[in-house]
């Protein structure tokens, strides 16, 4: 069984892609679309990393990263952040509230790739 | 050997073209079917004499058939490639990829032009992410959309060995999103190309807050018609629309010289003047002996169906920002930057005291044709100790269907940035408006 991810993105067919990309690279991919209660379900599935978008139905992402950082059993957990906004308060922003990396949309398959293989070696 | 390798589709087309079969074509040029058909599909490579024999067989010069559009083809998926090097596409299996798949190659080619115009748009609107929260829902909208079909588009190329089922998959999420992108880019012009909806969007500027105002009132303050005295802060204070002190500290000048303006041409003798002139701005500044700049603005005032037709009204300072904004149907106004340098309003400020009458019709606007007067004159008493300082006029009134015009309408636009002007001298910035974009 290979190292297990969660997809916490409310955009279908970006889910899609990246589950596939992860599937074919030997992960174990599970997926989740909202942010109302992507902390309980953070807990629920134990991934060994998360990838984040920052902008979720429900509740944003960083409220979500805050959430993770706080309780001792996820702070240490490896989170990717997702935004469709580069700009350099987004960065700080996620890098103040402890994501472990940041990544732009639109981002390639190979970046994702690389970064999630470096999170999780 | 650039695009060698593409000889064999383009000699495969042309003899298809010709309806030769393929048998034929090697008999005529001495070579086996099988060895033109190695060929045709770009498996070996050819030059010289069996060139110049296949050329001739065909009736088409040499370079028609190693020089083509393909080309053009190559190089962009080239910059595609250098624009993401970590993809790790293979350099030099890029023209036999071309030449082999050469559907896949333009659907790439065409991905990745397109993700450079939205990529270039979205650099040029980003500034306004943080002042227009509509705009940052939109873009985030398809930038996602964007981020999936790049996604996709990279797992359909660099996949080897895709299964039909997700290829199958894929191409109907490509197709989903690119409908989306299609749909997401028309609402965005729309929501740029339109200031009908206003009230639904965030108020950002003390202009905007003033505008709000002024369009809730339908321009016509009926409390400043009666003449006396008007305890203007306490009509300033009720209106919740003025959030901040500069909005309210704009609202009391352009009520105070609403109040000077109606003074002027008082509402009665202003209609009764319509009925005997129309409208006409000379003829009613004369009657009235007043100036230009005050009738415009008091036709813009006074209620429609006292005007007898919608009235439209823009001003500006002396540095061409608009101070003023009273839209009407056909005739659009920007909501954000900078209007159309075309537009007879400009005329008007370059030439002081000179009145500017020219019929106009808005590019891409559905045909609406208007009448504009426009003038520049000082915005205060002019003294020997400084110079004046101009604003300008432009009143816009719908030319009637059927109604004849001595000149043909010049065409003018909104904004550079959603304007469909090709070729246009007063250009500032591309358009959006490209591609059906």
């Amino acid at each position: 069984m290979g190292k297990h991810v969660l997809v916490i993105e409310d955009e279908p067919n970006i889910i899609e892609a990246i589950s596939f990309i992860l599937s074919r690279d030997g992960w174990r991919v599970d997926t989740h679309s909202n942010g109302h209660d992507a902390v309980s379900v953070v807990n629920a599935k134990s991934p060994d990393l998360v990838i984040l978008d920052v902008m979720l139905p429900g509740r944003s992402g960083y409220d979500i990263l805050s959430d993770l950082r706080e309780a001792d059993r996820t702070r240490e957990l490896p989170v990717l952040m997702l935004t469709a906004r580069g700009q350099s308060k987004d960065r700080e922003m996620a890098q103040k509230i402890g994501a472990s990396r940041f990544m732009t949309k639109p981002f390639s398959n190979a970046e994702v790739l690389e970064v999630v293989r470096q999170l999780v070696p | 050997m650039p695009q060698r390798q593409l000889t064999g589709t383009r000699i495969r087309e042309r003899r298809m073209m010709l309806g030769m079969r393929q048998t034929d074509l090697a008999r005529d040029v001495d070579i086996s079917a099988s060895y033109l058909n190695l060929i045709e599909h770009n498996r070996r490579r050819i030059g010289g004499k069996l060139l110049l024999g296949i050329a001739r067989a065909l009736g088409v010069e040499p370079s028609a058939l190693t020089e083509g559009a393909e080309a053009a083809l190559i190089s962009t998926l080239r910059e595609a490639r250098a624009a993401d090097p970590t993809a790790g596409a293979e350099t030099d299996a890029l023209e036999d990829f071309a030449g082999r798949f050469p559907g896949w190659a333009q659907l790439l080619e065409r991905r990745h032009r397109r993700v450079l115009e939205l990529e270039r748009t979205v650099e040029t609107l980003s500034d306004r992410l943080t002042h227009d929260p509509h705009l940052a829902a939109a873009l985030h909208e398809m930038i996602s959309t964007i981020t999936a079909i790049r996604s996709t588009a990279a797992i359909l190329a660099e996949t080897k060995g895709l299964e039909p089922e997700w290829r199958d998959r894929f191409h109907r999420n490509i197709n989903e999103d690119a409908d989306r992108l299609a749909h997401s880019a028309k609402a965005l012009v729309g929501y740029l190309d339109s200031n009908e909806d206003e009230e639904e969007f965030e108020l950002s500027s003390p202009q905007d807050e003033l505008d709000a105002f002024l369009g809730d009132s339908g321009y016509h303050m009926p409390v400043l018609e009666q003449g006396g005295e008007v305890d203007v802060d306490s009509l300033i204070a009720q209106q919740d629309v003025l959030q901040s002190a500069a909005a309210r500290a704009m609202a009391r000048t352009y009520l105070g010289r609403y109040a000077k303006d109606a003074r002027t041409m008082p509402l009665i003798q202003t209609i009764a003047a319509l009925s005997q002139h129309g409208l006409d701005p000379s003829a009613l500044a004369r009657h009235f002996e007043t100036d230009l700049a005050t009738v415009m603005r008091r036709l813009a005032e006074i209620p429609e169906s006292a005007a007898g037709s919608p009235v439209g009204l823009v001003s500006c300072d002396a540095s061409g920002t608009m101070t003023f904004r009273k839209a009407l149907n056909g005739f659009m106004l920007p909501r954000f930057g900078a209007a159309c340098p075309l537009w007879p309003l400009f005329r008007a400020l370059s030439r002081p005291m000179m009145p500017v009458v020219q019929v106009v019709r808005q590019a891409g606007r559905g045909g609406g044709v208007f009448r504009t007067y426009s003038i520049a004159q000082p915005s205060a008493p002019v003294s020997f100790d400084e110079p004046p300082l101009f604003e300008a006029y432009m009143l816009i009134l719908p030319v009637e269907a059927g109604e004849r015009t001595r000149d043909l309408p010049a065409e003018v636009g909104v904004s550079c940035r959603i304007c469909p002007r090709e070729n246009c001298p007063g250009r500032r910035e591309p358009s959006i408006l490209t591609d059906g974009f």
